[in-house]
């Protein structure tokens, strides 16, 4: 019993085992010094278990009495986050070496809070979830002020730190009411609880809890306000992890206790998770507008599109759930690309995070200037990039749940979101030339992974390379 | 074969269009006519190799969407035989003709090329002329329609230069608008119906939908009466019939070949085509076909009499070409469909030849278009006065009356004339054709008086340097004159001889000419039994609910031939034997007309401005046109102008630029700043917002009762 349960939980082990030796191992060599080995290492085996998990066959697997579960839905998210993670490490290298942030607990870091986010998504018990959501945020924290002389950076650490804890009070206690109610902590039985004649008081105030602290961590309005703050005061590469994999991570637990605890009720939260997406996307992108700090400006639209995706999981329908994971891909991987721009954009070896520098970037760098064009216009959903589709498939899952409504709305954030993202454009390709402001070089690796992320958003539109017939597969798998 | 006829001159137009700069201007010209007499000479072995039996030959499927399945496939019947040989004879005579006229032509300055353009055009419209005539069902018919539309839009506006061209191009495209409104409508009506456009599945449902009725514009119609109506607008719009006539003249601003081939010979016959085509529908609707003739008889009267005191020469062979068409439409609408197309035929060669005549007047005048002055040019160019003379000749119906011996017109317009005594009972159709018959022969006598005797009027050096155009305008001119005088002759058995000869020409089956006879009550009470089968089938289907499709298998077969008349159809014979003052009346008026003119134009000059003088308000009412575009720019023009204007500053301006830019510049920036205030930074306003959250939530769910 307890090697199979194992064997299910074997890639978790592994890198978390693998954290350990590697702390261990920077502590008695060479400790910063080997940090950079220690962060390819740690990206590569990143890169090795996403590989182990995509490839591992199908079928639904329980370890631990049901509260971990290895199934297509988790899968799905683990290679997303594995693969984002270790993206943002090899991005990060330069960056952190030339400002002397190149600590070796960096990568170990990251690789305990993927181990944290793998347990997120398979998490089949309150218990588990609370660990594995535990163990993400701490090191994110951490991460958050790893520039220890920055007062920003301390500040956005111990600002995360304690919204962080607010955050998981209200899950903490939204979690002992579903116990209370439901007599059980794993999603089965408090989905067995829930009788014939919907949810009891108690269990609804526990499942209000509840989403508020995964709003929380996906900063949904009104849980969002740490983000801007956090965004921009934590280093940049940092900043490029907290858009990617946490996202992508807190949206799978959503998902999951979502449809696994309470799958019976979606017409109760449906309708919570509606409003939050409503006010998500109206807030980021009408608050976007007044940035100008391209990290504050990130921030916003990784707020608003967390509406749109969780548009997607309002619907309550495997549609809603399919369209959702396909938007995060889809997002993770713009953003992706989009931060290996920002990571690059520096001015005398100082980096620069104003977009007024941005002004004519395109006469001195087109080839760069036009990869972010199309990185900007599918941020922005503008047909055909692949960004679009994302945005087609979430607001065809709320019509067709009858959320009608919430798609029109959801047009309307989506116009008015696309002028920040036009601004940038516009100030590359149009600005005021004495304005401009970077140097524009670019470190080889984050040139491949800019233009590989722009190239992705245009030739997708073939095919989105398959993407979305996995996220059907993994969303047929959590929805049944 | 027919598909040569059909993509000779798109190949033409295509080549001389895109390619020219390769093969040269007058490599692109003799591509164009090369192509073109090709198809003609294809198009005369068809019409004579023809035997009466409908083909259809297949090209492609075209449009397949539900119920709607389209091909793309050439209906060969007499009509289009009949059609092919006009359209592809005028055509390449047109483009021959062009060769002369178009060459330095004023508009244009050194080194502009403008000529390949033209020619294309010309075998562009040509092209949609031929998809028209062949096409096997509405839409492909409907396609052609619009084709040849934007090739006269094309053509009309072919001298960009000039903002009148302009504006006559924009007005023959939006009055067409009109009429082929009222076309798709009935497009529309009949799939609705018949649930097919397919000419075979529509013609056999005749009987039944005169069976039908259908709700439109709130009120019930009978369907066969309704969609005659419907189609017959847009033949209104096309053919230039009174209401929507106003386009016509104004297209004048084309070039004269265009004028010749789009606005005498081809497009604008289209529409006595179209009701000619549908003769098994228009049988079943005599109320439809009432109103075709009350309305064909009224344009040839109004058009004859603004053609009286029209100055320009083109417009003065503009009007007539609009009251010969109703002509065509008076003999259509009582049911003599090989009569319209018989005038159609031979309207096409003598109003062809006028408007080159005309053409080689201009030309040699040096573009000068106003008859007043002319004067005195038989003598300057004689080819062209023969030429003209022979028109005249034509289009007047000089012939020797109780025989079938004449010019072309006088024996098609006679039959038309008996026709339409003998459908309307000596009514109101006939004599308004009999006075058109008079002022026809008026204004086209007045015509070649002013123009070609009489003293030189006008400016001295251009009478001076008239001279005959060159041979690429003549042959032309000799080919219609050949046809302007014997195509009458030769084709009076045919199309309006005895029963048996037509019926064999237009392939009818023999029974309806039994029928006819009156002697084959059997085939009667068959027809007669279909008819109620129909019915019932079709009752039950109403009673299911309410509009059901009327569906092909409830009832017969198309009837075989290119036209149909209906076994109580007796018109024609009673035309042959209308009384013998009938059959003279046209001759008379003739008579009568070319005495006035000579009177007026000859005898005394004087005269007619005296008579214009003591007539004011009636010679200005006919020199305006009935006023027809002062009525339309005050009743449709100017509250259109008002409307787009107000949509357009008020709606589009106030209305939606202000609330967008207020939505952008005034509201989203304030909310903006609201946000940004509320990111204050400090740690316990963001708490405080989370728990405001939840509190909103929990209440909101307390309330709205979730719980339940």
């Amino acid at each position: 019993m307890i090697s199979a349960d194992i064997s299910t939980v074997l890639p978790e082990i592994l890198l978390a085992v693998y954290a350990m030796i590697a702390l261990v191992a920077g502590v008695y060599t060479g400790k910063d010094k080997v940090a950079p080995t220690i962060l390819f290492l740690t990206a590569a085996v990143m890169v090795v278990l996403a590989a182990m998990i995509g490839l591992s066959g199908g079928g639904t697997t329980s370890a631990f009495n049901g509260a971990f579960i290895d199934d297509g839905f988790a899968r799905f998210a683990k290679v997303t986050i594995l693969l984002a993670a270790a993206a943002v490490l090899v991005m990060s290298k330069d960056y952190m070496l030339r400002r002397d942030l190149l600590r070796f607990e960096y990568p170990v870091l990251v690789a305990l809070a993927s181990v944290g986010m793998m347990m997120m998504v398979s998490a089949g018990d309150l218990m588990s979830l609370y660990m594995g959501l535990e163990l993400q945020s701490l090191s994110l924290y951490v991460v958050a002020s790893l520039r220890r002389d920055s007062a920003k950076s301390t500040e956005a650490g111990l600002k995360y730190f304690v919204l962080g804890a607010l955050s998981s009070g209200m899950l903490l206690y939204g979690a002992s009411l579903t116990y209370g109610f439901a007599g059980t902590t794993v999603f089965s039985g408090i989905i067995s609880s829930v009788g014939e004649d919907g949810m009891s008081m108690g269990l609804l105030f526990g499942l209000i809890f509840l989403i508020t602290g995964f709003a929380f961590k996906v900063s949904a309005v009104p849980f969002h306000m740490w983000t801007p703050d956090v965004y921009e005061g934590s280093p940049t590469p940092v900043t490029a992890f907290f858009a990617t994999a946490p996202k992508m991570a807190a949206m799978g637990l959503f998902a999951r206790v979502m449809f696994d605890a309470f799958g019976t009720s979606t017409a109760e939260w449906g309708q919570v998770i509606a409003l939050l997406s409503l006010l998500s996307m109206f807030l980021g992108a009408v608050a976007a507008i007044g940035q100008t700090n391209i990290k504050r400006l990130m921030a916003y639209s990784s707020i608003a599109h967390m509406g749109y995706a969780l548009m997607g999981l309002a619907s309550g329908t495997e549609q809603g759930v399919e369209a959702m994971l396909l938007y995060m891909a889809i997002y993770v991987t713009m953003s992706v690309g989009t931060f290996a721009f920002i990571l690059s954009m520096e001015k005398d070896g100082q980096p620069v995070t104003d977009i007024a520098s941005l002004n004519m970037l395109s006469k001195s760098h087109l080839p760069k200037a036009l990869a972010l064009l199309v990185l900007m216009f599918s941020l922005a959903g503008v047909p055909p990039m692949v960004g679009f589709f994302g945005k087609l498939a979430v607001l065809q899952a709320a019509v067709e749940a009858g959320y009608g409504w919430l798609a029109l709305a959801g047009v309307v954030a989506s116009v008015i979101g696309a002028f920040y993202y036009l601004r940038i454009v516009y100030y590359m390709f149009f600005g005021d030339e004495d304005k401009a402001g970077i140097d524009g070089t670019m470190s080889p690796v984050l040139w491949v992974f800019l233009m590989g992320s722009a190239a992705i958003m245009v030739v997708g539109m073939v095919n989105l390379f398959g993407v979305d017939g996995l996220a059907a597969a993994a969303a047929q798998t959590l929805v049944n | 074969m027919v598909s040569i006829i059909l993509f000779a001159p798109l190949m033409g137009a295509l080549i001389a269009g895109f390619t020219w700069r390769l093969i040269g201007e007058k490599g692109a010209m003799w591509v164009t006519t090369g192509l073109l007499f090709l198809s003609a000479l294809l198009s005369w072995i068809v019409f004579l190799s023809f035997n009466g039996e409908t083909q259809h030959i297949h090209l492609l499927d075209w449009i397949e969407s539900g119920s709607l399945s389209t091909e793309w496939s050439i209906r060969l019947d007499r009509l289009t035989a009949i059609m092919l040989i006009v359209v592809t004879s005028v055509s390449s005579l047109v483009h021959l003709y062009s060769f002369g006229y178009m060459d330095h032509d004023p508009q244009w300055g050194e080194g502009e090329t403008y000529k390949p353009r033209f020619f294309a055009y010309l075998s562009f419209f040509t092209f949609a002329m031929l998809m028209l005539v062949t096409s096997d069902n509405l839409i492909q018919m409907f396609f052609g329609w619009e084709g040849v539309g934007v090739a006269s839009y094309l053509l009309i506006g072919f001298y960009w230069k000039k903002p009148s061209a302009g504006a006559a191009a924009m007005k023959a495209f939006i009055v067409n608008r009109v009429g082929d409104f009222g076309f798709a409508l009935g497009i529309f009506g009949l799939f609705f119906l018949t649930d097919s456009v397919d000419f075979n599945t529509i013609f056999a449902a005749g009987p039944t939908l005169a069976e039908t009725n259908l709700t439109f514009l709130w009120r019930d119609w009978n369907a066969a009466n309704l969609l005659a109506f419907l189609l017959f607008v847009g033949a209104m719009g096309k053919s230039a019939q009174l209401f929507l006539h106003t386009w016509l003249p104004d297209a004048m601003e084309g070039p004269t070949p265009v004028s010749a081939l789009i606005h005498a010979a081809t497009m604008v016959t289209a529409g006595v085509f179209l009701v000619c085509r549908m003769s098994p529908l228009m049988e079943y609707a005599p109320e439809a076909m009432a109103f075709v003739t009350f309305l064909g008889a009224t344009t040839a009267f109004f058009a004859a009499t603004v053609g009286l005191v029209q100055n320009d020469i083109k417009r003065v062979i503009a009007y007539s070409t609009c009251s010969q068409l109703g002509y065509m439409f008076v003999a259509a609408g009582v049911g003599v469909y090989s009569a319209a197309m018989f005038h159609l035929l031979t309207h096409a060669f003598f109003k062809a030849m006028l408007f080159l005549g005309a053409g080689s007047v201009i030309h040699a005048m040096h573009h000068e278009q106003d008859m007043r002055n002319y004067g005195g040019l038989r003598k300057k160019i004689p080819y062209t006065f023969w030429a003209m003379m022979i028109g005249t000749l034509a289009i007047t119906g000089v012939g020797i009356p109780l025989t079938h011996i004449g010019f072309a017109g006088f024996l098609s317009k006679d039959a038309i004339i008996e026709s339409a005594y003998a459908g309307t009972a000596g009514g109101y159709a006939f004599w308004m054709l009999v006075i058109a018959a008079l002022f026809t022969s008026f204004y086209s006598w007045r015509l070649m008086f002013l123009t070609f005797y009489g003293t030189p009027r006008g400016d001295k050096h251009t009478h001076d340097h008239a001279h005959e155009s060159p041979k690429v305008m003549l042959v032309p001119l000799g080919v219609l004159a050949f046809g302007a005088i014997f195509s009458g002759m030769v084709f009076y058995g045919p199309f309006f001889g005895d029963h048996d000869r037509v019926n064999a020409f237009f392939g009818i089956e023999a029974h309806h000419a039994e029928a006819d006879a009156g002697h084959a009550d059997e085939h009667a009470a068959e027809a007669d039994a279909h008819h109620t089968d129909g019915a019932a089938g079709h009752d039950a289907a109403m009673a299911d609910e309410g509009h059901a499709a009327v569906v092909a298998e409830h009832h017969g077969t198309a009837p075989s031939g290119a036209i149909f008349m209906a076994p109580d159809n007796h018109v024609m014979d009673d035309a042959h034997h209308a009384p013998t003052w009938v059959k003279v009346s046209p001759f008379v008026a003739m008579v009568l007309g070319l005495i006035t003119a000579f009177w007026f134009y000859i005898v005394n000059p004087n005269l007619p401005k005296r008579l214009a003088e003591e007539q004011r308000p009636l010679y200005e009412f006919l020199l305006n046109k009935w006023y027809f575009d002062e009525i339309y720019d005050f009743l449709f023009v100017r509250p259109a102008k008002w409307l787009g204007n107000f949509l357009w500053k008020r709606g589009d301006g106030n209305v939606i630029d202000g609330s967008i830019n207020g939505i952008a510049m005034g509201i989203i920036p304030f909310f903006t700043r609201v946000v940004g205030r509320a990111q204050s930074g400090y740690l316990f306003h963001y708490a405080f917002a989370m728990v405001i959250g939840i509190a909103v939530l929990i209440t909101w769910m307390s309330i709205s009762g979730g719980a339940e």
